[in-house]
C-alpha cells in the first residue's frame, strides 16, 4: 500500500465540539461543559489515482473527517498533509493557497451546493477565475464548454440556471465545477445519497470514467456499503469518531473482521434472493456526548468481555485488514 | 383465494392547474390479498406516494382522484365523505409515514397518544386503554414500556419513534396497514431493525401492508409481490423474487442493473438508464418509457401497453410476447 508516497496522509484526526449549553443556563442549572468528541486518533493514507471510503451511520463523524481534510474546519488535533504539505500548520500557509487549486469537494444535496441567481457556466468559472487560472474570456468559455461536455452535459447549458436542471444534471455541474481547476483529489461527501438509484448509477459510472480519464484520487464517505463497495479499493468502517476496521474492500465484504463491520454487513438487504443466513441487529448507536467507555460498541457486541468495557482498543493490522476490536486481537473472533 | 383486503382498479389521479389536468397516476390496478405484503417501488415522481395517499383519502388538495375505484373488503371507500373516512383510518387502515415526528404530537407524552388512539377506536376504560398501551409498546420492542409511557416524542430516538408510530398504526388491529417510506430517515442498522418489526407485526395479525419506498432492498427483504411504477402507472407487478431476480420489464431491469451490490465484482459497471424520468407536463406519448428504453420501437411510440402477463408477473410492455418465449 505504502509503495509509492501516499498523496493523503491523515494522522490521529481528532475534532471535539464544545455544545455545551449557553454560560448562564450551565450557571443556574448548575450543568457541567459538554463536549462532543466527533472524530478520534483517526489515521489513514490516500495513494495517487486511489479511492478510499468511509461508511458510517449518521454520527459517525465520518463527514466531520471529510471537512477537516479539505479545510473547512479546524481539528482539535492531529495533521492532515497533502503531498507533504501541512494543512493546518501555519508555516505552510503559503503552499497552501497553492494546494487549494489540487483539491476540490462534491457535496450530497445538489440543489443547496449551487447557486441559484447564477447561471451554470458562471459557477463552473468561478473556480478557474478565484485561483486565476485563465483570464481571457473566450479562453475561460471554451473550458466551461469542454467541462460541460465531459460531465455529460451540453455547453449550451451553460446559459441556464441550477432550478432547470433535475438533481442528477445538477450533481453534473457540481462535478463539473469541482473539475474546472484541475484538482487532483476529490472530496466526496455522500455525493448520490440525495439522487435515485437510475441517476444515481449514472453519476456513479461518471465518477470512474473521470477518475480513470483525469487520474483523479477520492475520498468518498457514504452510509451506503454497496455504494462504497462499488466505487472504492479500500474502505473504513467508522464508529462513533474512529475507524473500527480498514480493509481492501474485497475482503471487507468477504471476511469482516470487526462485529460491527460484520452487522453492517448482515445488514445490506438480500437483492440476491439467496436467502443467506443473518443475524438480527441490536441496539442503536450510544449518545455521542457521553459514548460508552472502553470500545464504543461494546454495548451491542456479541462478544464483548471485560477488557473492551475499559480499554479502547487500537487499530491493529490483521492479514491485509486492520481492526480495532480486543477480540480479534486475542484471536477470539 | 378469498376476496382481496384493498382492491384498486384504474385509479387516476390528477391536479387541476391553469394549463389543463395534469394526471399523475394514470390509471392504475391492483389488489392486495389478506396477510399480503405488496410492495410499491418507483423513483421520484413516479406516483407510488400518491396511490397510497388516494387510498386512505389523504390526497392533499387540488390533487384528487379522476377515476377508478378503491375497495377494502369489497366496499367502495373512494367516494366516502370526509367524516366517513375519518373513521375508516386508524381505524380499519393504518398508516406509517417516512419521518416518525410528523405522526408524533410534540407536546403530548407517547402513552396519551396511544391511549386517545385506542379510546377512539374502541369502548375501553381508561385504565384498560392504558394496559393495552403498555402492551403494544412492548410488542414493538421498547424495553421498559411501564416507564417509556411517560416519556414525550422527543426523548425517543429515530428508530424508537418510528416503533411508536407503528404501535399507534397497529393500535386498532386495522385490515391493512400502509407504509410510505417507513425506513427511509433511519441508520441502515436500524431500518433493518424497523423491516423485521413489520414483517413480523403483520404476520402475527396477519394484516396486509401495502409498503411503498424507492429501495428495491427493502422490497426484497419484506414484500410478497411488488408493482414497479413509472411515470404514475405499474410498468411490472409481480411475485418479488420473479421481478427481482427476472425482472421482463425494460425499465425494471435497467433499474436492478443500476442498483450497487454487495455480491457484484466490483469493477462491472452499473447498468445506466439514459435520460431522467418525465415531468407530468411532458409524458411521452405510447409507453411512457420509450425515449429512455433500448428496446424501443414503433408502436411503443403510439400505443400505450398496458400489463400483460408474462409468467408470473404482468408487465406494461409491448416486447412481453417475444419475451414471454424467449429464454433470458
Amino acid at each position: 500500500m505504502s509503495k509509492a508516497p501516499a498523496l493523503v496522509e491523515v494522522r490521529d484526526l481528532t475534532r471535539v465540539f464544545d455544545v455545551s449549553k449557553p454560560w448562564l443556563n450551565r450557571l443556574l442549572e448548575g450543568e457541567k461543559r459538554s463536549l462532543l468528541r466527533a472524530v478520534a486518533g483517526v489515521s489513514f493514507a490516500i495513494g495517487r489515482r486511489e479511492t478510499l471510503a468511509l461508511v458510517g451511520e449518521s454520527g459517525s463523524g465520518k463527514s466531520t473527517v471529510a471537512r477537516m481534510i479539505v479545510g473547512l474546519l479546524r481539528p482539535t488535533d492531529g495533521s492532515v498533509s497533502i503531498d507533504g504539505i501541512d494543512m493546518w500548520a501555519p508555516a505552510s500557509a503559503g503552499q497552501r493557497q497553492k494546494l487549494r487549486r489540487r483539491l476540490q469537494m462534491i457535496f450530497q444535496d445538489p440543489y443547496a451546493s449551487l447557486n441559484p441567481r447564477w447561471r451554470v457556466d458562471r459557477i463552473i468559472a468561478d473556480p478557474i477565475k478565484a485561483f486565476g487560472l485563465m483570464q481571457d474570456r473566450a479562453e475561460i468559455e471554451h473550458r466551461v464548454g469542454e467541462l460541460l461536455r465531459l460531465v455529460g452535459l451540453d455547453p449550451a447549458d451553460g446559459q441556464k440556471y441550477p432550478h432547470e436542471f433535475s438533481g442528477g444534471q445538477r450533481q453534473r455541474i457540481c462535478i463539473a465545477r469541482a473539475l474546472s481547476s484541475n484538482p487532483e483529489f476529490i472530496v466526496c461527501d455522500e455525493p448520490t445519497s440525495a439522487l435515485d438509484v437510475s441517476v444515481q448509477a449514472q453519476i456513479l459510472n461518471l465518477m470512474r470514467d473521470l477518475q480513470d480519464r483525469l487520474g483523479l484520487s477520492y475520498f468518498f464517505i457514504s452510509h451506503n456499503l454497496a455504494v462504497v463497495k462499488h466505487m472504492a479499493a479500500r474502505i473504513g468502517v467508522m464508529y462513533l469518531g474512529r475507524i473500527v476496521e480498514l480493509a481492501p474492500s474485497a475482503d471487507l465484504f468477504k471476511a469482516p473482521r470487526h462485529p460491527y463491520s460484520r452487522m453492517l454487513i448482515d445488514a445490506l438487504p438480500d437483492l440476491a434472493m439467496s436467502g443467506r443466513q443473518r443475524k438480527a441487529i441490536e441496539g442503536e448507536i450510544p449518545n455521542p456526548v457521553s459514548p460508552p467507555p472502553g470500545c464504543a460498541f461494546h454495548p451491542r457486541c456479541p462478544h464483548a468481555f471485560d477488557r473492551c468495557r475499559r480499554e479502547i482498543p487500537e487499530l491493529l493490522a490483521h492479514g491485509t485488514a486492520r481492526a480495532a476490536c480486543h477480540g480479534v486481537a486475542e484471536g477470539r473472533i | 383465494m378469498s376476496e382481496p383486503v384493498l382492491c384498486v382498479r384504474d385509479l387516476v389521479i390528477g391536479f387541476p392547474t391553469r394549463r389543463g389536468m395534469l394526471t399523475a397516476v394514470d390509471g392504475i390496478s391492483f389488489d392486495i390479498a389478506a396477510g399480503e405484503v405488496l410492495g410499491v417501488v418507483g423513483e421520484s415522481g413516479a406516483g407510488k406516494s400518491l396511490t397510497g395517499a388516494a387510498v386512505i383519502g389523504l390526497l392533499e388538495p387540488p390533487g384528487r382522484i379522476l377515476g377508478g375505484s378503491v375497495q377494502l373488503k369489497g366496499q367502495r371507500i373512494d367516494n366516502l365523505g370526509p367524516e366517513a373516512l375519518r373513521r375508516l383510518r386508524g381505524r380499519r387502515i393504518g398508516m406509517v409515514f417516512q419521518d416518525p415526528l410528523t405522526s408524533l404530537n410534540p407536546l403530548y407524552r407517547i402513552g396519551d397518544q396511544i391511549v386517545e388512539t385506542i379510546r377512539t377506536h374502541a369502548n375501553v376504560s381508561m385504565a384498560a386503554a392504558s394496559e393495552r398501551a403498555i402492551e403494544l409498546l412492548q410488542e414493538v420492542g421498547i424495553q421498559g414500556a411501564r416507564s417509556r409511557i411517560n416519556a414525550y416524542p422527543h426523548e425517543f430516538s429515530g428508530g424508537m419513534r418510528q416503533r411508536v408510530v407503528l404501535a399507534l398504526a397497529l393500535c386498532a388491529d386495522p385490515d391493512l396497514l400502509i407504509a410510505d417510506e417507513p425506513t427511509t430517515a433511519l441508520d441502515v442498522s436500524i431500518q433493518a431493525q424497523i423491516i423485521a418489526l413489520i414483517k413480523r407485526l403483520c404476520r402475527q395479525r396477519g394484516t396486509s401492508v401495502m409498503l411503498i419506498t424507492h429501495d428495491m432492498g427493502v422490497i426484497a427483504e419484506t414484500a410478497d409481490r411488488v408493482a414497479v411504477m413509472y411515470a404514475g402507472r405499474i410498468a411490472e407487478i409481480g411475485p418479488v423474487r420473479d421481478v427481482v431476480r427476472q425482472p421482463h420489464h425494460p425499465y425494471t431491469r435497467g433499474l436492478m442493473g443500476a442498483i450497487p451490490s454487495a455480491e457484484a465484482t466490483p469493477s462491472a459497471r452499473l447498468t445506466q438508464i439514459p435520460g431522467s424520468m418525465p415531468r407530468l407536463t411532458a409524458i411521452p406519448q405510447g409507453c411512457a418509457f420509450n425515449p429512455r428504453c433500448p428496446h424501443a420501437f414503433e408502436r411503443c411510440k403510439l400505443e400505450r401497453p398496458e400489463p400483460m402477463p408474462v409468467a408470473r408477473s404482468h408487465a406494461a410492455c409491448w416486447l412481453v410476447p417475444e419475451l414471454a418465449g424467449a429464454p433470458r
